[in-house]
């Protein structure tokens, strides 16, 4: 294994030297961000290789507006709120769900089948799924919708923020950060869409894309090789996660994805609104949409006074840029959806280190 | 929050599993790989089987898994 490192690090040395400038490689996967981070891969890297960490954890990115349909449906005695873990501490306008909490209506599930058994138990309630994450959570989601419909399930609603990764990396690219020189690809999004996805960012764009899985050792690697195309100049796509991930990725999850959902126009914190990036339910499957049955809109939200989790989402400042970080804001009283979700970037700055 | 565990399935019937990674078992579904059978280790995100995994990658995460000191959390949420 050292051997490896050594190697990664030599390639990663030698590329840094013959391209004479700063290198800035951004990975969009909260995952990828805690394995980093909590693996110390930062301090075996050369200053000249910047890391930054884009729009990759699915907390982080979902607009202000989303959170507060969210807090608003919270706040109904009809509605029955179930949420994965990472959303419940996240700060709306007025309050989390974690502060509604005690009114008894807002569960925590593991899987959106639990979420339906909720609504299976509750008849009397209408049962609201909060549906974040990216490709790989979206087909969970269309699975318990497509069952909520052969059951006749008519109290089961799903408030989707679902996002899709490449429209991210493009906005990225197309001007709201084009500092950034090649992407470590998030491994189980690939999982689900494949890896031969990134090929558009590669033709496109010409910036290298690697896919890796969360070993520490196979991150470092990814890194290597890209390093290594941006200094022979000769931008690639790569998958270093072989022994899970598929050129093709999983068909039948992609299948229902499009079966019950359709790219639409949606907002993201600090990216602003980006054409077909967010998947809404399709006409077929409008009986399940909570934004439809509760009159909501998923327009853009306030933005929360002097937060600059946006800026750092896009990896235009650092962490410590923002004057709020580890003053008014930490893991304990966080401010911002950063600090919130275990693996926000500010989150993991907080507990791992503060290199600039 | 795309956080997904390599797990072996121990049950099967239809698309309802149970699966067990070091120990722990908890249920599954494999409606999103419907190929799968009795004692292939998948990745598991959210309640789903969403890919097929080696023996050989299996056990190199259930080892990182391993040396992480708050796996007991990674299992109470979906987050990582």
């Amino acid at each position: 294994m050292l051997d490896r490192i050594d190697r990664a690090r030599r390639t990663i040395d030698e590329a840094c030297r013959s391209v004479g400038r700063q290198i800035t490689v951004m990975e969009v996967c909260g995952t990828h961000t805690v394995s980093i981070f909590r693996s110390g891969i930062r301090s075996l890297l050369p200053e000249r290789l910047k890391l930054l960490s884009g729009p990759g954890c699915p907390v982080c990115v979902t607009d202000q507006g989303y959170i507060d349909a969210v807090m608003h449906l919270a706040d109904r005695d009809d509605c029955l709120i179930a949420t994965y873990g990472d959303m419940i501490r996240v700060p709306g306008s007025d309050g989390s769900l974690e502060t509604r909490a005690v009114r008894g209506n807002v569960r925590v599930v593991l899987s959106s089948e639990d979420a339906l058994q909720l609504a299976r138990d509750n008849p009397n309630k209408s049962v609201v799924f909060i549906a974040v994450g990216f490709e790989t959570t979206a087909p969970a989601t269309a699975v318990v919708v497509k069952e909520a419909a052969a059951e006749g399930i008519e109290n089961f609603f799903v408030l989707s923020g679902h996002k899709l990764v490449l429209p991210a990396m493009r906005a990225l690219l197309g001007g709201m950060n084009d500092r950034v020189d090649a992407f470590l690809c998030p491994g189980h999004v690939s999982v689900i869409i494949g890896w031969g996805a990134f090929a558009e960012i590669v033709a496109d764009y010409g910036r290298p894309c690697v896919v890796a899985g969360f070993e520490p050792v196979q991150i470092v690697e990814a890194l290597a090789e890209i390093c290594r195309q941006l200094a022979a100049g000769k931008p690639e796509l790569r998958s270093l996660y072989g022994a899970v991930v598929t050129e093709k990725g999983n068909l039948a999850a992609q299948r229902i994805i499009a079966e019950c959902f359709e790219p639409v126009d949606g907002y993201w914190r600090g990216l602003g609104k980006i054409a077909a990036s967010t998947l809404a339910l399709r006409e077929q499957y409008k009986r399940f949409d909570a934004f439809e049955r509760f009159g909501l809109a998923a327009g853009p939200g306030r933005e929360i006074p002097g937060c600059r989790c946006g800026e750092v989402l896009c990896g235009l400042i650092d962490p410590v840029e923002c004057p709020l970080f580890a003053s008014q804001c930490t893991p304990q009283a966080p401010i911002g959806p950063c600090m919130v979700s275990s693996e926000g970037t500010c989150s993991a700055w907080f507990k791992y280190g503060r290199r600039t | 929050m795309c956080l997904a565990i390599p797990a072996r399935i121990v049950e099967l019937d239809q698309d309802k599993a149970v699966v067990d990674a070091m120990g722990n078992r908890w249920k599954a579904k494999t409606t999103l790989l419907p190929e799968v059978k009795l004692g292939d280790i998948v990745l598991v995100h959210a309640g789903f089987a969403i890919s097929l995994v080696d023996e050989e990658e299996a056990k190199k995460t259930w080892d990182l898994f391993a040396e992480i000191e708050d796996f007991e959390n990674t299992q109470n949420k979906v987050s990582g």
